[in-house]
């Protein structure tokens, strides 16, 4: 079968309607999930064609959407729960940290909980307060819970499958402002890399950049304009947040020698910081300059007419390149 | 009474309740001057009628009761003494609360499923889970020793009331799967303002789960009284979520036993979620760490003594030459013998192996938990071995 091109958006959605053919156990449930289809559509028709029992509207309690879904795993289900936005996930941050994370390891692997959270994440869109946040760390640094977050749209369809089948819980960040980039999604074939392995998008020969989610667009971006400069950049796709992959950055800092982490979440104590701490440990003697971090500030994230200043671009990338090349 | 409570109750002698029996001849009619509560058997020992949930248990059910309440005091007695002794880091004591306990689980059949708090000794004993597995998380060699699908007894939960919206998720499971089990979510006072609470009210509410929300109101969130969680008595909130809440006697086991089993068969029947709030007293400390006397007067605790939950069903027994010396000694026998092999149970308990540590992190393996095994196994690997020490 050839590939199909399609957006982003489209990719989860027919993962998802893949997913619930294939195992009546698996459930949508979330907030304007059933006859709206959710607010970007991702899981448009679904209600339709899997029925109410399968394709649930939630009363609008975050943590309630989480505490059942737990309960609903423990019963045998694998609830795939929507929370509408990034900045509306914390109502059921203690039932993800306290009962989620650490059920499968108080009950000495006696029961499972394989619930999915897939939250639409991150900036871009000019949306209002608390609809473009990235609070991916406040997750990673949960022991138990997996954090992922796709590129493009034949990672969204396939690590969303994988997600779905992990018997574990994963945070499934999605990035919002590329739910309408398109690209090719082969749903015959299952993928090389595992939910959990990073990818080379780019090859390069003068430094890394390794980023994920949004930030991949931005750093491909990043890459071909060096090109036009001279400079050969690699661009690791990390996909996976928790765990990190860190033998594929590995290599391809061994290779480039130097290193730059991007992401939109503030830097301090970002992903960026365990990454640059790891591979300064692993390729000490390879590297040619401190891992430098490109990601959002210390700042409630700010208005939408000043977002372009918040997000890291293809600018504020190329400085941190060119800072790495200086030393 | 409020009107949010003739609501309730009208709504539960509607679908729930037994309705009225003919009268037995020991039974009288006078109820305990509350209203508002259930109640079949007085703080006497006098058994007496209600109108929605009626109850005849066998003499061997009485007695059988009387046995689950005296083995599970001794239990806890026992625990109680192994923290003191330095066996047990903490313990949580249900001294009091036998009758809430043991009436409601008594209710539940098999295939039935509970979500409880860290207090649930007396419905876990009844649910079969064996008394020195509920010892591990409280001795620190494990956070939960036992098999939840085992007894259908899940693992105890320490943050209040997050378990009610896991025994909500689960029941609204259950219906999927068309059965007609039920789900217990026991809670206390304290958790009922939880936000968590408020939501699984809601959700069972609206999915018309088969849950029943059973809420021990021992009078004390550690040092705080129920006045500071409610400006209503708590049974009523059930109104505002459109289910019915009803209160019990809950130092009387054979109310706790009647309406637990009516509101099971409620949710069975696919009436949907309701309320217990069983009305009943910490006789206790909150934990071995807690200290009552900076809170409360002796004189609250000496009033709750008369009403205790055991003394009363044993005076039944009597009265009723239920109960000869040959039984209740051998329930005495049986109770030193529990309490032995608790005691030795704990304190031959192994401590868990270092590696547990890193042991179902995840299900499905996790490289960063598998590099830090390594890491920290080739550490202790680097130590010489002590003398006399096997390397």
């Amino acid at each position: 079968m050839t590939a199909t091109r399609m957006p982003l958006a489209k990719a989860l959605n027919e993962s998802l309607r893949k997913a619930m053919e294939d195992d009546p156990k698996v459930l949508v449930m979330g907030e304007d999930v059933g006859k709206l289809g959710g607010v970007f559509r991702i899981t448009d028709g679904l209600q339709k064609d899997f029925g109410e029992e399968r394709v649930i509207d939630t009363p609008l309690a975050e943590s309630g959407i989480i505490g059942t879904a737990i309960g609903l795993a423990l019963r045998g289900y694998r609830p795939v729960a929507e929370i509408q936005f990034d900045g509306f996930v914390f109502p059921a941050y203690d039932q993800i940290v306290t009962q989620l994370a650490k059920m499968h390891a108080r009950a000495l692997g006696k029961v499972k909980v394989p619930v999915v959270i897939r939250i639409p994440y991150a900036g871009g869109i000019g949306a209002v307060e608390h609809h473009s946040e990235s609070p991916e760390a406040l997750f990673a640094h949960v022991a138990g819970l997996k954090c992922v977050s796709p590129s493009n749209s034949s990672d969204a369809y396939w690590m969303l499958r994988q997600a779905i089948e992990s018997d574990d819980p994963v945070i499934f960040f999605e990035p919002k402002r590329r739910y309408w980039d398109k690209g090719e999604v082969d749903t015959s074939t299952v993928p090389g890399p595992g939910l959990h392995s990073a990818r080379i998008a780019r090859e390069g020969t003068d430094a890394t950049l390794a980023a994920y989610g949004p930030m991949v667009k931005t750093c491909l971006e990043a890459a071909a304009a060096a090109e036009e400069e001279g400079r050969s950049l690699e661009v690791v796709d990390l996909r996976s947040i928790s765990p990190v992959d860190f033998d594929t950055v590995q290599r391809s800092v061994e290779k480039t020698r130097r290193l730059v982490v991007v992401h939109e979440a503030p830097v301090f104590l970002g992903a960026g910081a365990e990454i640059a701490a790891r591979i300064t440990e692993r390729c000490f003697y390879h590297l040619e300059a401190p891992v430098l971090r490109v990601g959002g500030f210390h700042a409630p994230y700010p208005p939408a007419r000043l977002e372009d200043e918040y997000l890291p671009g293809l600018d504020r990338v190329l400085d941190a390149v060119d800072r790495a090349l200086a030393y | 009474m409020t009107v949010e409570g003739t609501a309730a109750r009208s709504a539960t002698r509607r679908s729930g309740g037994t309705g009225k029996r003919a009268s037995a001849a020991r039974k009288k009619k006078a109820a305990s001057g509350d209203p508002e509560l259930v109640q079949l058997l007085t703080p006497e020992g006098e058994r007496v009628e209600h109108p929605d949930y009626a109850f005849d248990p066998t003499p061997d059910e009485l007695r059988g009761l009387y046995r689950d309440m005296l083995l599970t005091r001794r239990f806890d007695a026992e625990a109680t003494a192994l923290q003191r002794q330095g066996e047990l880091g903490l313990w949580a004591s249900l001294l009091g609360q036998e009758a809430a306990q043991i009436g409601s689980a008594r209710a539940l059949r098999d295939d039935d499923y509970v979500f409880p708090t860290y207090r649930e000794h007396g419905v876990a004993w009844v649910r079969g889970v064996d008394p020195t597995n509920l010892l591990g998380m409280f001795r620190g060699v494990n956070h939960g020793g036992w098999d939840p699908n085992s007894n259908n007894f899940h693992l105890y939960t320490i943050v209040i009331g997050s378990q009610t919206l896991h025994a909500t998720g689960y029941a609204m499971g259950v219906a999927k799967d068309g059965a007609d089990s039920a789900v217990v979510a026991y809670f206390g006072d304290g958790a009922s303002s939880q936000g968590d609470v408020a939501e699984a009210f809601t959700f069972a509410a609206v999915y018309n789960a088969p849950v029943v929300f059973f809420c021990q109101n021992n009078q004390w969130a550690i040092s705080e009284p129920t006045e500071r969680q409610s400006r209503v008595p708590i049974y009523q909130r059930a109104a505002g979520f459109g289910f019915p809440g009803v209160r019990v006697d809950g130092n009387d086991v054979l109310a706790c036993l009647a309406v637990t089993k009516a509101a099971l068969e409620r949710a069975r029947s696919g009436q949907g979620p309701m309320l217990v709030e069983a009305f009943t007293y910490r006789m206790g400390a909150h934990t071995t760490s807690d200290d009552p006397t900076k809170y409360r007067r002796d004189e609250e605790r000496e009033a709750w003594e008369v009403k205790d939950p055991i003394l009363r069903l044993r005076t039944l027994l009597e009265k009723e030459k239920l109960a000869d010396k040959e039984f209740l000694d051998s329930i005495d026998e049986e109770s030193d013998a529990l309490a032995k092999r608790v005691r030795d149970a704990v304190r031959t308990m192994p401590n868990p192996d270092t590696t547990a540590i890193f042991e179902h992190v995840y299900a499905d393996g996790n490289a960063l938990v598998d590099e830090e095994r390594a890491q920290y196994a080739a550490y202790l690997e680097s130590f010489e071995p002590e003398e006399g020490e096997q390397s």
